[in-house]
């Protein structure tokens, strides 16, 4: 049995720890509450950018020489898969998870004898990706030690696909990330972003007949204008809902670790009472024996 | 006087969303001004300012590096990359973005074409940007 001031010892780097997570989980509230409130505010700017997408792509649909981003390069043969994952640890399963999900998928693709490039954002994602297929990495991104992602951020990444198809460096590419469903949920999800389908034009039961817009300058030249931009929006949609599901995760691991350590602390506190209690028994029957033998 | 809805987002919120009178956007082949039951269209903005008329006057002004503009007759909806009120802009913000944007565009002078012109875009809208600035 463990001395004394061992078990002390014990009980409070114990202690320490729970205070530690306590706050990690504070934290992670505050700012789970902050990437949801970005996600909400993000919302419609997304929500008319379909719209005017649906009507764009009803007026263009049909057009042998619709853009790149649209149609994609007409192969099928090298697959970009974009990672997104947390920067951080400390956050129960939630980068292995997407980072498994990125496994199966990197090797259904390759066992249906496609090539896989892959383009990591986020640092944890990378790492665990690279262990096994680091020859298919091309591209990292991270954007750790920024304290607020923002569309910027996304545009960046979304610069940098565009220029790889512009390249003719893949033909499809889809994104990976952990979808935010609530705030114990994330489900890893894979969204094909190129070639992308145009969302459907809403039904006109209900918005009534259809409005003919007039375009200036021509449908196509907006709607080469507006698909990066869609790009970038639906990159900075999954960023944030990664970042939300990042603090969700943190958050229920948080708590996970904190009840854990209460529970040690029991457990632990019982045993430093116990053995203490049989030092002064222990300590009594000598004495005892010892004035018995005069 | 009869008013259409604007509404006026950028990537990260709505920044706006309110009955008006008038707009005034800076579309891509000119100036353009939306009264209430303007013929449906979809628009892209370049760099300028986009000004709103409520009671007779004009009650806001933001200057916007490029988006799009949905106008139908009872709303308007600009797709801003982002947006700052004309009061805001600071001369020595928008000379910091037209040398950034002439180094750009020299970069580019061998680039694609399309590069090319995407600079250019960007250089005239750092220049809306400074005429905004010392307009105000």
């Amino acid at each position: 049995m463990a001395s004394l001031k061992a078990l002390r010892m014990r009980i409070n780097s114990v202690k320490s720890t729970r205070k530690i997570t306590q706050a990690m989980k504070m934290v992670a509230a505050a700012k789970l509450r902050r990437a949801q409130t970005r996600a909400e505010a993000a919302r419609p700017y997304a929500e008319r950018m379909e719209r005017m997408l649906a009507s764009l792509g009803a007026a263009v649909s049909g057009q042998p020489d619709a853009p790149r981003l649209l149609v994609g390069t007409g192969g099928d043969t090298v697959h970009l898969l974009v990672v997104i994952s947390g920067d951080r640890g400390l956050a129960g399963a939630f980068n292995t998870n997407v980072g498994r999900f990125a496994r199966t998928r990197i090797r259904e693709l390759e066992a249906a004898g496609k090539t896989v490039k892959i383009l990591a954002v986020g640092r944890k994602g990378a790492t665990f990706l690279k262990r096994e297929f680091a020859s298919r990495f091309i591209g990292e991104m991270s954007f750790a030690g920024k304290k607020v992602v923002g569309f910027d951020d996304a545009a960046e990444v979304a610069a940098k696909i565009t220029e790889l198809l512009d390249e003719g460096a893949f033909d499809v590419c889809s994104l990976v990330y952990n979808r935010f469903q609530n705030v114990i949920t994330q489900v890893p999800t894979a969204q094909q972003m190129i070639p992308g389908a145009l969302p459907a034009t809403e039904d006109d039961a209900q918005s009534g007949p259809q409005a003919l817009y007039e375009y200036e300058p021509a449908e196509d030249q907006i709607l080469a204008a507006l698909l990066p931009q869609n790009l970038a929006v639906q990159i900075y949609r999954a960023i944030l809902e990664t970042s939300a599901g990042f603090y969700g995760s943190q958050m229920t691991a948080m708590d996970n670790a904190t009840r854990n350590a209460g529970e040690m602390i029991n457990k632990l506190t019982l045993n430093y009472n116990r053995t203490r209690q049989a030092n002064i028994t222990r300590e009594l029957i000598e004495i005892i024996s010892g004035a018995e033998a005069l | 006087m009869a008013t259409f809805q604007l509404e006026f987002v950028s990537p990260e919120k709505l920044l706006l969303s309110r009955p008006v009178e008038m707009a005034l956007l800076p579309a891509a082949e000119g100036e353009m001004g939306v009264l209430p039951g303007h013929a449906p269209m979809i628009v892209a903005l370049r760099g300028g300012v986009i000004s709103v008329r409520e009671g007779g006057q004009i009650t806001e002004q933001l200057f916007v590096a490029g988006g799009f503009a949905e106008v139908t007759p009872t709303r308007v909806t600009i797709l801003a990359d982002d947006a700052t009120p004309v009061a805001q802009l600071s001369r020595a913000d928008a000379e910091q973005r037209i040398a950034e944007s002439e180094k750009a565009l020299a970069e580019a002078q061998d680039a694609s074409p399309e590069k090319r012109d995407v600079a250019m875009d960007r250089l005239l809208s750092a220049r809306a940007m400074l005429a905004a600035a010392q307009a105000a």
